[in-house]
């Protein structure tokens, strides 16, 4: 339970961290608001050679709405996304992202960079078809979040790159509903739904190795409101969609009855979440 | 590496390994054992401390991540003349422990909650004081505890710290 021995660099700017994360040669890890990170280095599932902390890099935590689109700073803390009025889909997951003392210090970045498939953060990134913007030797780019995600724990991000910032859309109507055992626990399942015009985005956390995004085929193209006997339907669509497998927490079967329960629940609030024309 | 902290108002300078989490560092290196340490790797809560202000598990954060910081631990919240704070009071008063090692966790959580919302409900005091973990009590002394310190605050203001 003690971490392993690191070289330590305490980063000023993401040009700083970037060069950092290079001179490491692939064995640097960057270190933020360390809630993911620091208890994977204590059960030591892994040994980076060199910790680049970016959590003083000044510049990154701002949240600002640009033409519909929440652009995000890679430190942001679940605290401020929680505490910020501007995306209320992302305030609302962040609430449910463990207890005060995980959400002071861990940060929004952290969480897409750390890629767990029950994790809230990444579902909402889905679900509102953001994207993060990326440094890394070669420059910066930019991975949508479709692409970002590559499995359990596992995101696209090579590994002398990191997370500048977010863009996060701002739907027009959304919805978030989750199981877990205990309050502040990890999901079992969560739902984060949101629309956008006449397209939904339905996505499922903790079913699969990414956040899933349902394919629900036409019934995704919703016109006017959504009623309760097409919440159903959309939601056993969900619960058909998703191919969960059996474990410590829950079987399969489990897993499907929740999300089709949680799909309800999060399209159900989304019939009540309608912004109001700007 | 060496770093500065300041705990519960005391500033100190410590040689510390990069690796060296601030709760090792607070009982190993300060000899401030009342911050103690449980699962190491975030889910129990018992190293709850307060870093700049806000709570902070100390065994998930580096103890070089906290430098030139504010901490303040459990040993802050009695008075000098070992006057026992009104959670403290509070906690004995209502049976909040048996062990003894979840309290400092749950103290400084509940410390917090009441400086940021001095009249919570039960349902608050539970979902704030659900990320420590206590394997005597069954919380409800606990959750007494809390409600119980908070009415005495708003009874005596004078005496809230």
């Amino acid at each position: 339970m003690k971490c392993p021995p690191f070289s330590y660099h305490r980063a000023t700017s993401v040009d700083d961290a970037v060069a950092a994360l290079a001179a490491a040669g692939g064995e640097g890890k960057i270190l933020a608001g360390g809630q993911s990170l620091v208890p994977v280095l204590a059960l030591r599932l892994a040994r980076p050679d060199v910790i680049v902390d970016v959590d003083r890099v000044p510049g990154l935590d701002g949240l600002e709405l640009r033409d519909g689109v929440l652009h995000a700073g890679a430190l942001v803390r679940h605290l401020a996304l929680a505490g910020q009025a501007l995306h209320p889909l992302a305030a609302e997951a962040a609430r449910w992202i463990g207890h005060t003392a995980i959400r002071s210090r861990g940060t929004l970045a952290g969480s897409l960079a750390h890629a767990d498939p029950a994790a809230e953060l990444p579902a909402v990134l889905r679900a509102c078809d953001g994207a993060v913007h990326v440094a890394g030797p070669s420059g910066t780019r930019r991975i949508g979040a479709d692409d970002l995600f590559v499995g359990a724990l596992q995101s696209a991000l090579e590994d002398t790159e990191m997370i500048t910032g977010v863009e996060l859309p701002v739907p027009d109507a959304w919805g978030f509903a989750e199981f877990a055992r205990r309050h502040g626990d990890f999901a079992v399942v969560s739902v984060a739904a949101a629309r956008f015009g006449d397209r939904l985005r339905v996505v499922v956390g903790g079913v699969a190795g990414v956040p899933h995004l349902v394919d629900a085929g036409d019934l995704a193209t919703v016109d006017g409101e959504i009623s309760e006997d097409r919440v159903a339907i959309l939601a056993a669509a969900a619960a058909d969609d998703v191919d969960p497998a059996d474990d410590l927490h829950g079987s399969a079967r489990y897993r499907r009855a929740l999300t089709e329960q949680m799909t309800a629940r999060a399209l159900e609030q989304l019939t009540t979440t309608v912004r109001e024309p700007a | 590496m060496k770093i500065t902290l300041t705990v519960n108002g005391e500033r100190h300078r410590v040689d510390v390994e990069p690796r060296r989490t601030l709760s090792d560092a607070l009982r190993e290196d300060l000899g401030l054992t009342g911050t103690h340490v449980g699962c190491e790797h975030g889910v129990c809560g018992a190293c709850t401390v307060i870093v700049d202000g806000l709570p902070a598990r100390a065994c998930l954060m580096l103890a070089v991540q906290a430098d030139g910081g504010s901490v303040d631990t459990v040993e802050g919240l009695a008075d000098d003349d070992g006057t026992l704070h009104p959670l403290q009071e509070a906690f004995s008063r209502c049976h909040g422990l048996q062990c003894g090692a979840c309290t400092p966790g749950m103290l400084m959580t509940a410390a917090h909650l009441l400086d940021t919302e001095p009249d919570p409900d039960r349902a608050t005091i539970r979902a704030e004081m659900s990320g420590n973990i206590c394997r005597c009590t069954g919380y409800l002394g606990i959750v007494d505890a809390v409600a119980d310190a908070a009415a005495h605050r708003r009874a005596r203001p004078e005496e809230a710290s």
